[in-house]
């Protein structure tokens, strides 16, 4: 919110400087985002006349003009406002001025389609004064050409920007501001007459009726109007323009002014009707269903039956506490005027705000909450201003209705503020500050009784004014006090899931991959080509097409990483990413995945043509070898787990595989990404990937650190025996391994595959599978018997499990 | 021809073959021509038999040391023949170590300041008793909102530009939840229903000290916000803790976390609807530069909001708040990286531009702890 110190000195007597000031603004929560002397900031801007404005006959929407900005001289303007005349005075930059609205400086001598232009005429969005960016500044014929603008429109003053938070309904006045810091200690508080103005008469409009059934929602709370006849409407004086420029309203006519002046000054939003343009008795009621209403934004709005609106015979007039329609709207001609200021249901102001999307002072202010005790005396004093500025005759308000009241009383405990802050505050200085609040201070001792004033509905209980003195004192007077330190060695902080995912990312990470973080959200097609897409993993409102669904796999997001690396020249990636997948909307179906891919050649080994060798592209086993990499940082013996020819779907369906751990758990996915979906999905292949669930490891047994089995290291020298086997093509080498190492478990150490090959002289359909067998004798070397005799037992084994033979 | 000479000239002969031989072959060849069982000097030997014994007395010696000499001398070349071939072979060896190595990956993997970040804050707050409390991104209203002392309708809703999920087939609207404090009502709130997930951390009873790590989403885009960010807060419920202490901690922790010797703080009463009193921190710092430098000059840059936690929200989990209390805290984690390690621009955060992970990225061993240091 945004107002001008001499404003504030309406409602304020105060000698604190404007630093002062805005250091006591923050101070008690009205943070001040900005602290602006404007008169400094467009000094450089002049009044003008626009001499001459003819067409530029190299353009349909510019003109060429010459400006009298009295410098004695004609300046050349090409100007492209479509409001621009001859003989308008407007505000008018020369070169080098800096253009607040467009954040450039001007230049000068500058040649616009062969037309030589010196200068600018200027909207009030370029001197950011308004968002008003239709066309230039129009200044009345007697405006002063030459003069600074600034002076000429009073807008030479300190304006400070506060932000409000939505809980202070009341300092959305500068009143209310105003009370913030006398009570903090910079200031008295100055009162304004809001008593009642006599009437002349029964008002001609009657008190509005509320039409609502008894199970609708209802806006209006209390509704005060006042027929104010035989006005004289015009512009407003000087001094009331030029404050509500500088906190950049446009000021419109007296009437309108007005109640601009008691919004922003006092937090009391008013709507004037011109009541000759009311047909019939105006009454209350919600809209219907699709009713079109024809704001004073210019806008036409669809309006439904949860929005009250104010009527007449022809239909929506204002809606309530929102916006003014255009039809019933004051000009200069106005005669008689109906001041609306009334009260309203903060949260349904708040709804059908939302709804329409329409930003407002008068919703900012009603649906934070607007003192219900100001209904009457803000349309008395609405009805003092009009007198004051356009004459006229009041006649007596139009009440129906019923404020609501909270009507809070809270025992308060003095030492509530030490017990929440830490800060000793003596009871009579507590009492002080929420006296100059406005709260009323009922009994003595320790413990109070006090009265919510009816602006401060945010308050409802001893945290809340121990807040009042805090914010009062200061928190930073708060004595800084050291949290009670642990009397013992922290505990471990990390769960297991915690500690899994950060192994996972350095594991990796020290494997050459880099740690991506992608979007949570994927588009649609991703999520269902992904094993995704359900409904309620759908987002009601998603920001981008490419973001709608949570995802199933952090593959999608890490492939389109590679694809906008690819773009870039970056062939060769690895990348991984530790993150939440989503396999449903239930908290239990959130996993973490730790999924990598590498692309081009970025093997472990290295990436890319080298002097030392051939680049080869990456494949299945390079999957392989970091996902049994991440599997072993955590712990799980890659021995133990299964490993299944059963590719996930977007793998290789002959260069993939599972690993499980038994029939229910898998443990992940890793292979060569399929080449239907490597062309379907824009890139260039060749792509390995690897996904890990790591909530399906199981968790580890909770047992204190236990002693590690014994090393059971044998004296003996460990042998090695070759055997190659002649098998169908179909048998997998796990099968082979496992036969052979089952064939004698006390003796066999490890078995390895150190040739596989096909070709005509092994068969058709065949392959050879050479391995290499180790016996670790225990006490004694083997005799050539027992070695034999092992020998045979491998090759039962092996053949007896493929069906294959030992190869001749 | 006399013994004596003919000793001498096989001598001579047998030394110059020795010198010529350049490989094991014809050294060895040389050797079987002498000291074979058909060699010339073995024939001396054998001659030794058919002499005269006085003639033996002095030709024995004579003949043994010419075996001897030749013997000798066939060692001597022929550890001369492995020395010199030693030596060709390392020089045959010899490589250009200038060469670059292969670009391995390996010496590039970098993990993301994000990870690196929360890695700082959890060594920070081991050391004040914390321990990590976690919770679901998609989160029902209530724990997102209605828990936490939001009104149904108030205005406070609207500023967090919530995305709602799709209804399920029960009509309930889940959303994705718009900051990390679901979580304070999952670890407070008194049952003893175990969570659904082992992710999930369980109900505590107080004395409480949980930070709370995740990812957070709000329905807005531009340079400063994306609708996915992190954040992390702070929780301490316990009979005793105070404005005063939450100070302390946020000094504390901003101290240690941006590595500096001192920083300066101004709390701002502010609005949260799950705090009271509720507060905005600035923390000074010098933006004259390029780079924000955290505890000098004298600017002002808010990095948190906090308070203490709002009676409505002690009793909503279940507790006494004239007895219990406590505070909490809220800063983007991606948000103070940023201010750390001077990443101009959120929206990169999550691009995934290799070049940029192998820039602000960590190396893997780079493992932030109190011992070590949380930088390297």
């Amino acid at each position: 919110m945004k107002f001008t110190l001499d404003w504030l000195n309406d409602h304020l007597d105060t000698d604190a400087s404007v630093d002062e000031i805005s250091t006591t603004l923050t101070t008690v929560g009205l943070e001040v985002e900005g602290v602006e002397n404007q008169g400094k900031r467009l000094e450089k801007f002049v009044i003008a006349q626009v001499v001459k404005a003819e067409p530029h006959p190299n353009s349909d929407h510019l003109n060429i003009c010459k400006v009298d900005a009295g410098t004695g001289e004609l300046i050349d303007v090409v100007c492209g406002a479509p409001n621009v005349v001859t003989g308008m005075k407007s505000v008018f930059a020369f070169p080098g001025t800096y253009i607040p609205g467009k954040d450039f400086e001007l230049k000068g001598g500058v040649v616009i389609r062969g037309a030589p232009s010196n200068g600018m005429l200027c909207s009030a969005a370029e001197l950011e004064l308004s968002n008003d960016h239709d066309g230039i500044i129009t200044l009345p014929d007697d405006a002063p050409i030459g003069t600074k603008y600034v002076d000429y429109a009073g807008i030479n003053g300190v304006v400070f920007d506060i932000s409000i938070t939505p809980n202070r309904g009341d300092a959305t006045g500068v009143y209310g501001v105003a009370r913030d810091l006398a009570a903090f200690g910079i200031g008295t508080l100055k009162t304004t007459d809001m008593s009642p103005v006599p009437s002349k008469g029964p008002s001609p409009i009657a008190p509005l009726p509320h039409q609502f059934d008894a199970d609708e929602p209802k806006a209006i709370r209390k509704f005060g109007g006042r027929y104010i006849r035989n006005v004289k409407n015009g512009p407003s004086p000087a001094w009331l323009q030029a404050r509500l420029r500088a906190v950049g309203l446009r000021p419109i006519n007296a009437i309108v002014d007005i109640t601009n002046l008691v919004s922003l000054g006092w937090g009391r939003p008013l709507h004037a009707y011109d009541a000759d343009k009311i047909v019939g008795a105006p009454a209350l009621r919600n809209a219907k269903p699709g009713e079109q209403f024809d704001a004073l934004d210019n806008k036409i709005y669809a309006l439904d039956e949860t929005m009250t609106v104010i009527a007449d015979d022809l239909g929506a007039l204002c809606l309530g506490g929102v916006m003014g329609g255009i039809r019933s709207g004051t000009t200069d001609e106005t005669v008689n005027v109906f001041m609306e200021c009334a009260s309203w249901d903060p949260e349904l102001i708040a709804r059908t705000g939302r709804k329409t999307g329409i930003i407002s002072d008068a919703r900012y202010r009603l649906e934070r909450g607007v003192d219900p005790a100001l209904t009457e005396p803000g349309l008395e004093l609405a009805t003092r201003l009009v007198l004051e500025l356009c004459g006229g005759e009041p006649m007596e308000p139009a009440m129906s209705g019923e404020d609501v009241f909270a009507n809070t009383v809270v025992e308060f405990p003095f030492n509530e503020v030490k017990r929440l802050t830490g800060l000793t505050v003596e009871p009579f200085i507590a009492t002080a500050i929420l006296s100059k609040l406005g709260f009323e201070i009922e009994g003595r001792g320790e413990v109070v009784t006090v009265k919510v004033p009816s602006w401060r509905p945010d308050v409802t209980q001893k945290a809340d004014l121990a807040e009042e003195v805090m914010r009062m004192v200061g928190v930073d007077n708060i004595p800084v006090e050291p949290l009670p330190r642990l009397n013992h060695v922290a505990q471990r902080m990390l769960t297991t899931i915690q500690n899994r995912r950060r192994i996972a990312r350095r594991a990796l990470a020290s494997r050459g991959l880099d740690e991506a973080v992608t979007w949570s959200f994927i588009s649609h097609d991703e999520a269902v080509r992904f094993g995704g897409g359900q409904e309620t993993l759908q987002l009601a409102n998603a920001i981008a097409a490419d973001m709608t669904d949570m995802r199933p796999s952090l593959l999608p997001g890490l492939l389109a990483a590679a694809r906008r690396n690819g773009n870039r020249g970056l062939a060769d990636l690895a990348l991984f990413e530790v993150g939440q997948v989503f396999l449903s909307d239930a908290p239990e179906g959130q996993h973490t995945y730790a999924t990598g891919i590498r692309t081009g050649t970025a093997k472990l080994s290295g990436s890319g043509r080298h002097w030392d060798g051939k680049a080869t592209p990456v494949g299945v086993f390079d999957a392989k070898a970091d996902l049994a990499a991440v599997l072993d940082a955590l712990g799980v013996d890659i021995e133990k787990v299964q490993l299944l020819a059963e590719p996930a779907p977007w793998s290789h369906p002959g260069r993939g595989g599972r690993i499980a751990l038994g029939p229910k758990v898998t443990l992940g996915w890793f292979g060569e990404l399929h080449p239907a979906w490597i062309s379907e999905l824009d890139h260039e292949g060749p792509i390995s990937a690897f996904e890990i669930d790591l909530d399906a490891l199981p968790e580890p047994k909770k047992k204190p650190t236990k002693t590690k089995p014994a090393l059971d290291l044998s004296a003996q020298m460990p042998l090695s025996r070759d055997f190659a086997f002649v098998v169908d093509k179909a048998v997998t080498a796990a099968v082979i391994l496992r036969a052979a190492r089952g064939a004698d478990k006390g003796l066999i150490t490890d078995v390895n595959v150190f040739d596989v090959f096909e070709g005509a002289h092994v068969g058709e359909g065949k392959k050879s599978v050479a391995i290499a067998v180790t016996l670790q004798p225990k006490d004694k070397t083997l005799t050539d018997e027992e070695i034999d005799k092992v020998s045979a037992a491998i090759v039962g084994a092996v053949t007896k499990s493929t069906g294959g033979v030992l190869r001749a | 021809m006399s013994l004596d000479s003919q000793i001498d000239a096989l001598r001579t002969e047998l030394a110059a073959a020795i010198a010529a031989a350049t490989d094991d072959a014809s050294l060895d060849a040389v050797r079987v021509a002498a000291l074979g069982k058909k060699g010339s000097v073995s024939a001396l030997l054998a001659s030794l038999g058919s002499m005269a014994p006085e003639e033996r007395k002095s030709a024995g010696p004579a003949i043994n040391g010419l075996k001897n000499e030749i013997a000798g001398l066939i060692e001597a070349a022929n550890a001369a023949l492995k020395g010199a071939a030693l030596e060709a072979r390392l020089k045959a060896e010899t490589v250009d170590i200038t060469l670059p190595l292969q670009p391995a990956p390996t010496a590039q993997g970098r993990i993301h300041p994000i990870s690196q970040t929360l890695d700082e804050i959890t060594a920070i707050f081991s050391d004040m008793g914390f321990s990590i409390a976690e919770g679901p991104d998609i989160e029902t209203d209530y724990f997102n909102f209605t828990a936490l002392n939001f009104p149904e309708g108030h205005p406070a809703r609207e500023m967090h530009d919530t995305f709602f999920m799709k209804p399920g087939p029960d009509g309930v609207k889940k959303l994705l939840r718009t900051h990390t404090s679901p979580v304070q009502m999952r670890v407070m709130q008194l049952g003893n229903e175990k969570p659904a997930a082992s992710y999930i951390t369980p109900r505590m009873d107080p004395p409480i000290r949980v930070v709370i790590p995740g990812r957070t989403y709000r329905n807005d885009s531009d340079q400063t916000h994306t609708p996915m960010f992190h954040q992390v807060e702070g929780l301490v419920i316990d009979k005793s803790s105070h404005i005063g202490q939450l100070r302390w901690v946020l000094e504390e922790f901003l101290k240690a976390y941006f590595e500096v010797p001192n920083v300066t703080l101004r709390f701002r009463p502010s609005f949260f609807p799950f705090t009271e009193p509720s507060m905005e921190v600035d923390v000074q710092c010098d933006r004259s530069g390029s780079e924000v430098k955290i505890g000098e000059g004298s600017d002002w840059l808010e990095i948190l909001g906090c308070g203490m936690v709002h009676p409505n929200v002690i009793r909503n989990a279940g507790l006494d708040p004239d007895v219990y209390q406590g505070f909490a805290w809220g800063m983007g984690i991606d948000r103070i990286a940023m201010l750390k390690y001077g990443m101009p621009d959120l929206r990169a955060f999550f691009d995934a531009d290799q070049r940029w992970l192998d820039h602000y990225g960590f190396r893997p061993l780079d493992l932030p702890t109190l011992f070590g240091g949380l930088s390297q």
